[in-house]
């Protein structure tokens, strides 16, 4: 901000005084006026992403909020999306961690490709995700043939289905912020387990993984509430069967063309987890480091 | 490897292979930077690789310990090939230079990982893991993680830890190199006192000389990934061959040709000494030994005597060291008072006497 000042037309101190020359107390000093050009447009994107929440308390019906959340439909809703949440975050774990250790300590041709490769469903349109998941896993897909004809299994439009979609989606936010925290501890752990007598793998599990198990946990944690949120690549590849595949943003999607309060009442759900997950992230991301 | 200690004490007054200990010839060759050092070591021995940094001190203790794989070469101990080894399968242990305590574990369990990966119960490993504190006076810091343990502590955490799984081969990365000079004292003489027990062989990296001659037989002096000097420390503090550990031992070292009591350097000046050599030596003669004067000398017994001029004061203890340069460049140590009186200062020419008596001169 004091830099700013250097260049812009300043304006000088409130009491008119001679600009005192630059040193610790001048940049103190300066600090204070922030100039408008900056803060007028900021304080209009911080309304922009503030107001919306407010509208959504403002709105809610609080009197018939109780009798809402207990709903069937609602209740069924809740509970298909935690348990394919969870279950997506459990899968991504699982693969998850392996690719983001591959990727962060063994030097493999090709690893640029495969991180890529790795990142794209972050900013793959869901719709689009959910399209490819049909092609590969669909009941005519180029996997899905040989699953449904060898072992009878279908995915398209089954809870299984939005398992897949949201893991496919939430998938790369673990690997990404996994991989970080792999390539900010120190290998030579590693290689002290391996004196020890560690085979790699040991050394992986007895001093990797406690050792990056809090940025395991966030990764985790922001993959869950990417696949809480899931809609697009969910509603393409599974459909939106209450009770099967309609999770919850399903469900506000489809209430608010009937029942807006229900609407309302669901975004307020997950409005709260969403303050739940950034709360339990608070010591990773809201202290600006 | 939990039988080890049984197997390392063989029965009775079975007679020791010849082949016991190590015997390694190391080349890593990293492109700009090649080492290539041969090592010798009989169980017992405690040897030093010393050297400046950058010389390939510590490539060579990973290449010891399989973390850097050798190019070329052989590595055996005990008649066993380990080239081919990885580095967990080798009878290794290290002692890393930040000693490299697992920070989520407590020093008892620390200490019973090797064990633990050796293949021993959970009980057996913390067993003799507690065992290995014991014995290096930590048994009450056996429940605490390594942030709450001081440098001396953690160094010896470390040094159990690399013990407990018998190893052959005991690899030291600059051992006292973390430690403040207070702590350092007394974790040098523990340590003296730990190796002095350990039976196998130990190889550990410094660039203190002191470290270096307190804790080790034998020293094997590295520069530039070359061995330039080996023997004990006795030998390599009174013969050095290289300016580097005449540097390090505090000596002015040259190189010259000998004709009787003349020493002839190259084109430059002599020195005479008081050996009688033929070809070419190495003569020294300490920091201490150098008188300086401002005006020639006349009537002095010293028979070395250069016109020289002064680049350099430091600060030496009590002492001033001077760095001179000219006919001859050396280094002479005189009284804070003495060099006041000669009026001392980067630029003045000044006149060196070194009496031969004081010189010290051997073959090269």
């Amino acid at each position: 901000m004091t830099q700013v000042d250097e260049c812009g037309p300043v304006p000088g101190p409130p009491t008119g005084g001679p600009r005192r020359r630059r040193g610790r107390a001048a940049v103190s000093r300066r600090r204070s006026p922030v100039p408008l050009p900056l803060l007028l447009p900021a304080l209009v994107g911080l309304a922009f992403l503030v107001l919306p929440l407010i509208a959504l308390l403002v709105r809610t019906p609080w009197a018939g909020l109780p009798g809402r959340l207990t709903s069937p439909a609602v209740w069924q809703a809740l509970q298909l999306s935690l348990l394919c949440a969870t279950a997506a975050t459990a899968v991504s774990l699982v693969v998850g961690v392996p690719l983001a250790w591959l990727l962060a300590r063994v030097d493999f041709p090709g690893r640029g490709l495969v991180r890529a490769l790795v990142t794209l469903p972050l900013v793959l349109p869901p719709v689009v995700g959910g399209v490819a998941l049909l092609m590969a896993l669909g009941r005519n897909g180029v996997v899905g043939k040989w699953l449904d004809a060898w072992f009878g299994i279908t995915l398209p439009f089954t809870t299984a289905g939005v398992v897949v979609a949201e893991a496919f989606v939430a998938m790369p936010f673990l690997v990404i912020s996994v991989e970080g925290t792999l390539r900010a501890a120190d290998p030579r752990y590693e290689e002290a387990a391996t004196t020890l007598g560690a085979s790699r793998f040991t050394a992986f599990r007895r001093v990797t993984l406690p050792l990056v198990a809090p940025g395991i946990a966030a990764g985790a944690v922001l993959a869950w509430a990417r696949a809480l949120g899931e809609f697009g690549a969910t509603i393409t590849f599974a459909g939106n069967f209450p009770g099967r595949t309609q999770t919850m943003p399903l469900a506000v999607y489809l209430a608010l063309q009937s029942d807006p309060e229900a609407a309302i009442a669901l975004s307020l759900v997950l409005l709260a987890v969403s303050i739940a997950v950034l709360a339990g992230l608070r010591d990773r991301w809201m202290t600006a480091s | 490897m939990t039988d080890i200690e049984k197997t390392s004490h063989p029965s009775g007054t079975a007679p020791r292979p010849a082949d016991e200990g190590l015997d390694a010839r190391l080349v890593v060759d990293r492109g700009r930077f090649r080492l290539d050092v041969t090592l010798k070591a009989a169980p017992g021995d405690v040897v030093a690789l010393l050297g400046p940094n950058g010389a390939g001190k510590t490539t060579a203790l990973r290449a010891l310990a399989g973390l850097a794989p050798l190019t070329d070469g052989h590595l055996r101990l005990d008649g066993d090939s380990l080239e081919r080894t990885p580095p967990e399968s080798r009878p290794v242990g290290v002692v890393f230079q930040d000693y490299l305590l697992f920070p989520h574990l407590t020093a008892l369990d620390n200490v019973a990982f090797g064990p633990r990966c050796h293949g021993a119960t959970k009980a057996e490993a913390r067993a003799r893991a507690a065992e290995w504190l014991e014995r290096m006076g930590l048994a009450e810091h056996a429940g605490a993680k390594p942030r709450r343990l001081s440098g001396g502590q953690a160094q010896r955490v470390a040094l159990a830890r690399a013990l407990a799984t018998h190893p052959r081969l005991l690899l030291l990365d600059e051992p006292l190199a973390a430690l403040d000079a207070r702590t350092r004292l007394d974790i040098r003489a523990q340590l003296r006192r730990h190796l002095a027990d350990f039976e196998a062989v130990a190889v550990l990296v410094t660039h203190d000389p002191l470290d270096a001659m307190v804790l080790a037989d034998r020293l094997v002096v590295i520069e530039d990934g070359h061995v330039v000097q080996e023997g004990t420390p006795g030998h390599i503090a009174r013969h050095p061959r290289t300016d580097y550990i005449a540097h390090l031992v505090g000596l002015n070292l040259y190189k010259g040709q000998a004709e009787g009591h003349t020493v002839r350097l190259g084109s430059g000046p002599s020195i005479t000494t008081t050996e009688d050599l033929a070809g070419p030596v190495f003569v020294t003669f300490p920091p201490s030994a150098v008188t300086l004067h401002r005006d020639r000398p006349t009537g002095t017994s010293a028979r070395n005597l250069w016109h020289c001029e002064v680049a350099g004061l430091e600060t030496h203890g009590d002492q001033i060291r001077a760095d001179l340069t000219g006919e001859l460049p050396l280094v002479a140590d005189l009284t804070t008072v003495a060099a006041a009186e000669l009026g001392l200062h980067p630029g003045a020419p000044v006149w060196a006497t070194v009496k031969a008596a004081q010189t010290h001169a051997y073959p090269a």
